[in-house]
Parts: structure tokens; sequence; C-alpha cells
């Protein structure tokens, strides 16, 4: 496709390969950043609040305060990622002048655009972006995403939205490369997706930039079952510092994450961890609260 | 057969590239699977992350041991690791090769880059290969090597692929290219 193959998306998808394997970890100060890092964290995302406080404070949730960023880039020597709300391609291009190794254009936050996403082909700094399935996942990486998460239920404590997403999207990922080349402009229809990506994908059987999951991982068996079901890193947000005992536990999901198909380690890896985050039953939630379905 | 290390990073696509070099491979995880295996890629990711995953694993004496014996090729967060000294902060390494490697030594990611690179004409002597793409992601520098060492690829005048008798670092991606030339290299050491 148009841009897969260029320099500068090579880079972006680059950064992204590099991650894998890993977890990147949500702070919001010097302290967590440190925490995140000594515990072997690939990568943190600098925030104001975890999505379960800006869920539970409500407002409009922003690109976070610069100072809280910048101070965490100076701090930790991996990669540091931030959040633009949906959109909000000037949020963006701060970020990018910040130098920021990675964009989050993120449904955490509130969207700023209710028909746009950011055209992130024209950044030098690269985005992630979540989806809730292939056609959603296809959509970003046309407008240039080069990582896509899986959205699941930010700041819940539930991981069933993640898992539900993820199957979606291997689900059809591998229908894709079953159905005849004549079927995939009406797969593309149907999947409202542009039909270079989804031939794409239909000869590769997987996404051109790395799948990743998040929102609702709280434990080191949550971080196991999304990499089971073909996440090849993950995002935790508030499952580790509203924990009870945040640097055992994010030693704990780094550990999950490396031996996700071992039980014995992972068995090893659970113990002595404390009171997980508080979790939502996300089926009780009122369509008003999903953080999922911000974005198309 | 030549393994990969597959803690965290790019494995995948360093096995997907030896294989394309004509190799049989296969993912080490653990101190045990070390010994199936006459060489080592170590990939790259961040080498923070992979010096806690060997130390939770008990991999680190392993490791040492592995590399006073058998070839080891280690990439961007991989040649970190085989360093003597490591700085932009110091940490913990193999020293497996006399150099001394800054982290992040060009920037942030908005300072990756590709390039063509001429190189050595030892390496294109060994290889064929006149041109090499360097991919640089969050690269580290090499600012020094040690006796015994030999740059094969330099970029601005700082080494980007150094031999130090059957160990290989390279500070660039070449497992993200087509090209495998590298690989080959390496492989011949084995």
């Amino acid at each position: 496709m148009f841009h897969l193959n260029g320099e500068e998306f090579r880079l972006k998808v680059g950064l992204a390969e590099m991650l894998k394997g890993g977890v990147i970890m949500d702070v919001t100060n010097v302290e967590q950043a440190k925490i995140a890092e000594a515990a072997g964290a690939v990568a943190v995302m600098a925030l104001e609040r975890v999505p379960s406080d800006i869920r539970k404070e409500g407002g409009v949730a922003r690109m976070a305060n610069i100072k809280v960023i910048e101070d965490i880039m100076k701090t930790v020597s991996i990669p540091v990622m931030a959040k633009a709300r949906i959109g909000h391609f000037t949020e963006a291009r701060i970020l990018e002048a910040l130098d920021v190794d990675y964009i989050d254009e993120s449904e955490v936050l509130t969207p700023a655009d209710e028909e746009n996403h950011i055209d992130k082909i024209v950044f030098k700094t690269p985005f992630v972006c979540g989806a809730r399935n292939l056609g959603e996942a296809l959509r970003r990486i046309g407008e240039g995403a080069a990582m896509i998460r899986t959205k699941g239920e930010a700041g819940s404590g539930n991981v069933v939205e993640a898992v539900r997403h993820m199957r979606a999207i291997v689900r059809d990922m591998k229908r894709l490369t079953t159905v005849g080349k004549e079927e995939l402009y009406h797969e593309a229809k149907q999947l409202q997706a542009p039909l270079e990506l989804v031939e794409w994908v239909a000869e590769h059987g997987a996404l051109p930039v790395p799948n990743f999951s998040a929102g609702g991982i709280a434990t080191p068996a949550d971080a196991a079952l999304v990499m089971q079901l073909g996440a090849q890193a993950v995002f935790v947000g508030s499952g580790i510092f509203k924990s009870s005992d945040p640097q055992a536990r994010a030693v704990a999901i780094v550990q999950a994450a490396k031996n996700f198909d071992d039980p014995a380690k992972l068995l090893e890896a659970s113990r002595s961890l404390g009171d997980a985050m508080p979790g939502l039953d996300v089926s009780k939630l009122p369509e008003s609260e999903l953080l999922s379905t911000r974005g198309w | 057969m030549v393994g990969v290390l597959a803690l965290q990073g790019d494995f995948a696509a360093h096995e997907a590239a030896l294989v394309r070099a004509g190799a049989n491979t296969r993912l080490v995880r653990n101190a045990d699977e070390l010994g199936d295996v006459g060489g080592l890629v170590i990939p790259g990711g961040e080498s923070t992350t992979m010096l806690k995953l060997l130390h939770y694993g008990g991999m680190m004496d392993a490791l040492r041991r592995f590399s006073e014996t058998k070839p080891i090729f280690g990439t961007c967060a991989g040649a970190i690791l085989l360093a003597e000294k490591v700085c932009n902060p110091s940490q913990e390494s193999l020293g497996a090769m006399a150099i001394s490697v800054e982290r992040n030594a060009y920037g942030r990611q908005n300072e990756s880059r590709i390039c063509s690179l001429v190189p050595e004409e030892e390496f294109i002597r060994r290889t064929g290969a006149e041109k090499v793409e360097a991919v640089f992601i969050r690269a580290p520098v090499i600012r020094k090597v040690g006796q015994g060492g030999r740059v094969l690829v330099a970029y601005n005048g700082d080494p980007v692929l150094v031999e130090q008798g059957m160990h290989l670092a390279a500070t660039f991606h070449p497992e993200l290219t087509d090209d495998v030339s590298v690989q080959r290299l390496f492989l011949g050491k084995l």
C-alpha cells in the first residue's frame, strides 16, 4: 500500500517490533516511571491520570500536562509514549515537538473530533491506535498507525473486552486467508477498510503492523491470556498502580508476558502479589460510560 | 543450529532473516535451550528489559559461559548486552566484546533513521555486498573498540558493525531489511 514500504513507516513499525514480548505501563509521575523501568517495562505511557481515575472523576480528559511527560522522559531510558485525544492533531503535533517516542491516539481521553481520526501518515512520530475489530484496525493503519492495540475497556480491571477484541481481530484475519481473491472487494466493503490492506491481510494472515493488547489487564494471568490469543505485547493501565503492591505486580506481569505459555512459571509469577485493582462488570456499565465505543 | 534469544524484542524478525539466509534456527528462552545451539543471536529490543529477564530466569551466568566458547551476534540491544562497558546510563552487560557503548546516543525515536552505508573492504571481500542498508532505531553508538576488535561498517566515523574474534555486534537492524549478508557473515563463524 501507499505508505507501508516507505522509510518513515518502516522506522515507525521498527520501534514497535522492538517492544514485542514486553509490557508498556501507564505511569503518572517520576516515581512510578522508575518502578516500571526497574521492573522491566519496555516502555511507559506518561499520563496525568490512569484510566480508572478518569472514569471515576469524569469531566474532559485531555493530553497530559507537558511537565509530567517531560519529567518522565528525563527520568527513564526506555521509550516514553503519551496520549492525544482522537482527532486532536494539534495535541499530537505538540507531543511530536516534545519528542515523545510514540503517540497513542486514545479513546481513554475525550474525543476531540466525532468523525475524523488524526491523519497519522504526515507525522514523523509513530502512532498506536486502539481497535475493537479488524475493520477498525485497518482503518487506523490506513491513516498511518504503526501499531494496533485492542481497546478492551480501559480502567475496568476486566479483561473480557480485550479478549473479545483480540478474538474478533484474529478470527477475521484467519477468515480472510480462506476467501477467494474476487471476494476481497466485498470484504473491504463490509469491513469499511482500504482494499489494499484487506488484500495484505488475506495474503499474510496478519496485520502489517504489530498487534498488541490493552484495556482491562490486571493480573499476570490476564497478560498471559491475551498473549496466548495472539497479542504480541501488552499495555497495562490502571492494573499496576491501582493494585496493593505495584512493584511486585509490575515484575510479575513482565515475567508473565515472556512466559505466557508456561503454566509453572505463571504460577510462580502469580504468588504473593497482594490485591489486584477492583474490577467492574462491563456488561452493567451504561453505554455512555464505555470508553471502547469512542472512535469508529 | 543457530539460536535466537527470545526473551523480548524482534526475535521473530531475526529468526525469519536467518531462515532466509539458509540457517536452521531455534528460539532460546532458558539456559537449558542454550545447550542445543552452536551460536546465538541476541535481538533488538529494550536492553533494560532483557537484562531483567536474564536475571529473573537465572540466565546471566549461562550466557557468559556460552560466550566463552560459542559465537554471539548482537543487534542494538544485543550489542549493548555484549559490550564491556555501557553508559547513558551505565548498566550491567556480558562483557563478551571489548567495546564501549552509549545507549540512545542519537536521541529519541524522531532521530531514528535508515542509511545506505558503504562497508569497509574487509566486509565487501567476505560477503560480496558493496553496500549495507542500516536501520537505526533509538540506536546506541559504539564509542570505543578495544584490542582485537575490527570495524566492518562505520557511519559518520562511528563503528556500527564490529567483529571481535567469533562475536559480532551491530548497532543497526539487518533483520529489518531483505539483505542477509550480515547474517551470512555470522553464520560463517559457526
